[in-house]
């Protein structure tokens, strides 16, 4: 059906396989007092070689190859570069803020550019079973990654507790899968939806497209299923907090979007609410347990949870009048993309302020950051104001268009909780920056905690997020362009040709 | 010269934020910052000169306008327009922003000693985000400036605030933070229903009815809600003298009043006109109240910061009272004693942080005697307190005389007998101040430190301002003509007309 070689379709996959691969064979075979540092460098480079195959693939026609399992269109390919960016950053986080005497570097490097296959493989995949897949890969990945810490008793409590949920949520998941394979007979996504409104048990499609539902909600930690997150990220060391907050809920956030839009757009009438409820849920549970956190990593957890909330609005504008609206999708695309540079911004100033081993985590902690160090101290600032959703930063426009696509959907109570909200997450945020910009207590206090280092790597990897989020908020066309091209790309909800099933040729091309 | 008039409005933005980024990149040494600052600052302001200077009055409307799209919002909606341009409404305020930048820079001279760049690269964004507010025509761009106005005046109060600085600042960020979210749903409310944010084009289909009734109700409140807290209008001051107390100087000049009556007048009045009548009873109520509320208050308050916040607090609910009188001589009364209320607090704030910084305590009952030591400072003070209470020949005086005579006429006559007892008063604390700090017997604290009166930089503030206030006092028709026109309702916005009362007694011209 098309002259693509299907090796085309996941060439950044393969690429950050094959560089998965290098390092551990390179670990393997170098003498073990070598220092491991370099291999962060290879998979940095692996990295960057990936986000270039992504946007390569933009030339390709849009299609699906391996007999119609994984697909390339400019949806997969904005989520693609998205997360690929987001591990480039926290790779060149890792290399300057991992100690030189950290073991299992080889492995640590490894599974983040693994993780990145498995993330960037959920985002292509149209074929149930390849989904699944793909999120075990990235799963696995970041399980081992949040113990990473493994002499500290929050390192393992974090990955025994993200494992135990996390499997149980990919049960879900599966589960769901099992069940629409029942109802429908196929693990296709453009089968299925093609079959779905007509199949003849309905009540297992529902539980089916419920069980789903749980299992990403799970892992974009929407609220209720939420509880794991501040745990795991206050045990994690902060690169890989910067990771996992943002990366693996894009590809959920694309996974989503697949399931509520392509899958089941049927349904609409059943999971507009639903979605209404979690994302008013996890706003408001987010920013009320924020609040009261002392510890900046259990706060920003919380505040993650929120941000889940605030891009879940979008998805309740999904569905308008007249059918479903490409302009939301769009908008919860660009959201994940602000939300990913501003925290992995921040949490990159977390990781410099706290150091690896966490010995200053409390908010007291970061007063007079902006006279220890005047950098850090305005960076952190201003990814605060990012955060806040202050115009002209990402943080901004990324709520203005999931809002909008809130309003436009008729959901304009959403709109005003969400905004509200966002009045009640300024408290904390704001908190932070005013504490950073406090006069330092004493000298005392003021001496015990060192001054950050800021290296080459971590540099790069602050410049990345700071032009990020100023470019998301000052001139953010280009990228609201490759969003909404994306959400196009998406198949339209074949509602209108469902009832005749069995003369339409299959929607993939 | 087209060349100028064509991108003024870009310069005048860009100036303050490129002057913000060279104070951010220099060294911290030999006061560089400050200079820095205070030169952007005078190229601001002459900047804002160069518009009433240019602006053609025969003409009228929306001039040095710029307007191009600024980020398409997808394929088949619309986009947010980098729209900027001045009208007679917003020609003087800009002015007025322009001016009170150097002042605050040379008012910040020696009362800010570290961290220098941190404290002037704030205040000079803060500047592009007042200038923005003013010149926007984009409601998102508007929007856009109104939210970034927050974020300099917090952290700088947070940073610089004499006793709690992070309470006030919180404090001030919710205020005005919490109540802009409403307003943002307002605005995109409308744009989904049109696909703009355009503010002319939004008051036109308003106009012509293009929006069902019951929710427009909702949006117009949503704006006035939050231009009420930010002015502040009574009883959602409770920002205000915590903000006025803690906020260095030269911030504290701009942090009330003209941002948010400049929105009443713009966004609520000029967009929702019949929704703003439907309401205006209820405003003026709140003004009144306001007014004696704020004097009264004023009175009784032993901290002059304090004193100085429920004075404005009175002072701009009478200009509240002279917005939602709709007269046409209220209204223009009313911009004009906005900028009046501009200068007179400028000057009333340099005088008080220059007694603050030298006796370090902003305690009335600490003072007393002052005059004999600190002639200057006492004649200045006198001058711009006489200026405040609304002596006539003095600025004060026309905006107060405009404003109640056309709320006489053409509102009630009962509101406006209860609003002059607040000018009364007004009268009553600002003397009694003046009698406590300069006058009596002096005090222990004066007697303990050496005479040391207002420096030739002070003087350079103070003088021009002083004279500024007599001659807006006494020819008040420099300013009038462009700000009559800016405040008369715009011709295709047919209810409006009929709405508003033809002033019976004035010198001005009514609507037709």
């Amino acid at each position: 059906m098309n002259s693509v070689p299907d090796i085309f379709r996941i060439l950044p996959e393969v690429i950050l396989t094959l560089t998965g691969a290098a390092i551990m064979l390179i670990d393997a075979s170098l003498p073990p007092t070598t220092p491991r540092r370099s291999l962060g460098w290879v998979a940095a480079i692996g990295t960057t070689i990936a986000i270039w195959a992504s946007v390569w693939q933009l030339s390709l026609p849009q299609g699906a190859g391996f007999y119609g399992t994984v697909e390339t269109s400019a949806f997969t390919i904005f989520f693609h570069v998205l997360i690929c960016g987001i591990v480039l950053v926290a790779l060149l986080l890792s290399l300057d803020t991992l100690p030189e005497d950290s073991h299992h570097q080889g492995e640590y490097y490894a599974l983040i550019v693994f993780g990145a296959v498995g993330m960037c493989l959920l985002t292509g995949a149209v074929e149930l079973l390849v989904v699944f897949i793909a999120l075990e890969i990235s799963s696995i990945a970041t399980y081992v990654l949040a113990g990473y810490r493994k002499n500290t008793a929050r390192g393992p409590e974090a990955a025994i507790k993200y494992f135990l949920l996390g499997s149980f949520a990919t049960a879900f998941l599966l589960y769901g899968v099992a069940l629409t394979f029942g109802a429908t007979g196929t693990t296709q996504i453009y089968e299925i939806a093609r079959l779905a409104p007509t199949a003849r048990n309905h009540s297992l499609i529902l539980a089916g497209a419920a069980l789903m539902l749980v299992g990403i909600l799970f892992k974009v930690s929407a609220a209720p299923f939420h509880l794991w997150t501040p745990d795991v990220y206050e045990g994690a060391p902060s690169p890989v907090v910067a990771l996992m907050s943002t990366a693996p809920k894009a590809a959920a956030f694309a996974l989503l979007l697949r399931v509520v839009y392509e899958i089941f757009p049927s349904l609409h009438a059943l999971w507009t609410p639903l979605l209404w409820v979690i994302a008013v849920l996890s706003m408001t549970v987010g920013n009320l347990a924020a609040l009261r956190q002392e510890n900046v990593k259990r706060m920003l957890a919380y505040s993650s949870i929120a941000h889940a909330g605030y891009l879940l609005a979008a998805f309740a504008g999904l569905s308008t009048p007249d059918g479903i609206s490409t302009s939301a999708i769009a908008a919860a695309c660009f959201y994940t993309a602000a939300y990913a540079a501003m925290n992995v911004g921040i949490f990159a100033v977390i990781t410099l302020v706290s150091g690896y081993e966490e010995k200053h985590p409390f908010v007291q902690d970061f007063r007079g950051l902006l006279f220890r160090s005047p950098l850090l101290g305005t960076l952190l600032i201003f990814f605060l104001v990012s955060l806040v959703g202050i115009p002209f930063t990402g943080g901004f426009f990324g709520k203005f268009y999931s809002f909008t696509a809130a309003v436009g959907g008729g959901a304009v109570w959403l709109a005003i909780i969400g905004l509200l909200n966002s009045g009640l997450a300024a408290a904390y945020y704001l908190r932070l920056a005013l504490v950073t910009a406090q006069q330092p207590q004493n000298d005392e206090s003021h001496a015990a905690i060192p001054r950050p280092h800021v290296g080459l790597a971590v540099g790069a990897a602050l410049m990345f997020a700071v032009a990020a989020t100023l470019i998301l908020g000052i001139a953010p066309g280009e990228i609201l362009h490759a969003a909404d091209n994306g959400a196009h790309t998406l198949q339209a909800p074949p509602q209108a040709a469902a009832p005749t099933v069995t003369a339409d040729p299959p929607p993939v091309q | 010269m087209d060349t100028i008039n064509q991108s003024i409005l870009t310069l005048l933005l860009l100036v303050p934020l490129a002057g913000a980024l060279l104070v951010a990149l220099v060294p911290d040494r030999a006061k560089l910052p400050n200079w820095i600052a205070l030169f952007t600052s005078l190229i601001g302001f002459g900047l804002a000169l160069h518009l009433p200077a240019h602006y053609d009055l025969a003409q009228g409307g929306f001039q040095f306008v710029i307007n191009q799209a600024w980020i398409s919002l997808g394929a088949n909606s619309g986009s947010i327009y980098y729209h900027v341009g001045v009208d007679g409404l917003s020609l003087w305020l800009v002015v007025l922003t322009g001016l009170l930048a150097p002042i605050g820079v040379i008012a910040s001279w020696n009362a800010i000693t570290e961290r220098r760049k941190i404290f002037f690269a704030l205040f000079l964004v803060q500047q592009t985000a007042m200038f923005g507010v003013f010149v926007s025509l984009d409601l998102m761009l508007y929007y856009g400036f109104w939210e970034l106005s927050l974020v300099p005046m917090s952290i700088l109060i947070a940073m610089y605030g004499r006793k709690d600085g992070p309470k006030a600042a919180m404090k001030f960020f919710l205020f005005t933070f919490i109540p802009s979210a409403p307003l943002l749903v307002a605005i995109l409310w409308l744009y989904t229903k049109t696909h703009t944010f355009d503010f002319a084009t939004l008051q036109l289909l308003i106009a012509n009815g293009h929006f069902p009734a019951g929710p427009l109700c909702w949006v117009a409140f949503a704006f006035l809600f939050a231009f009420a807290v930010k002015v502040p209008v009574f009883p959602l001051h409770g920002w205000l003298a915590d903000s006025y107390s803690e906020a260095p100087v030269a911030l504290a000049m701009v942090i009330a009043g003209k941002l948010g009556l400049y929105s009443m007048l713009r966004f609520h009045i000029g967009l929702f006109p019949e929704q703003a009548k439907a309401l205006a009873p209820y405003l003026v109520a709140l003004a009144v109240i306001g007014i004696l509320y704020g004097a009264s208050l004023a009175l009784v308050q032993k901290d002059f910061w304090r004193l100085l916040a429920f004075a404005s607090l009175g002072h701009l609910s009478l200009i509240v009272l002279g917005i939602y009188g709709f007269t046409l001589t209220g209204s223009a009364g009313a911009v004009y004693q906005i900028l009046n209320h501009g200068v007179i607090d400028g000057a009333l704030f340099v005088l008080l942080g220059y007694l603050y910084d030298h006796y370090s305590t902003s305690e009335i009952g600490a003072y007393g005697g002052l005059a004999a030591k600190l002639p200057r400072t006492a004649t200045l003070f006198v001058i711009t307190s006489l200026a405040m209470i609304g002596l006539p020949l003095l600025n004060n005086f026309v905006g107060e005389f405009l404003i109640l005579s056309s709320t006489f006429t053409g509102v009630s006559r009962s509101w406006t007998v209860a609003a002059a007892l607040g000018v009364i008063l007004g009268a009553a604390y600002m003397l009694w101040l003046i009698q406590r700090i300069f006058y009596g017997t002096e005090s222990a604290l004066v007697a303990s430190k050496p005479a040391s009166d207002l420096s030739l930089r002070e003087l350079i503030v103070l003088w021009p301002l002083a004279v500024l206030m007599l001659v807006m006092g006494v020819a008040p028709s420099l300013w009038f003509p462009a700000i009559e026109q800016g405040v008369r309702p715009h011709p295709q916005h047919v209810q409006f007309i009929d709405l508003v009362k033809t002033p019976s007694t004035s010198e001005m011209e009514g609507p037709r």
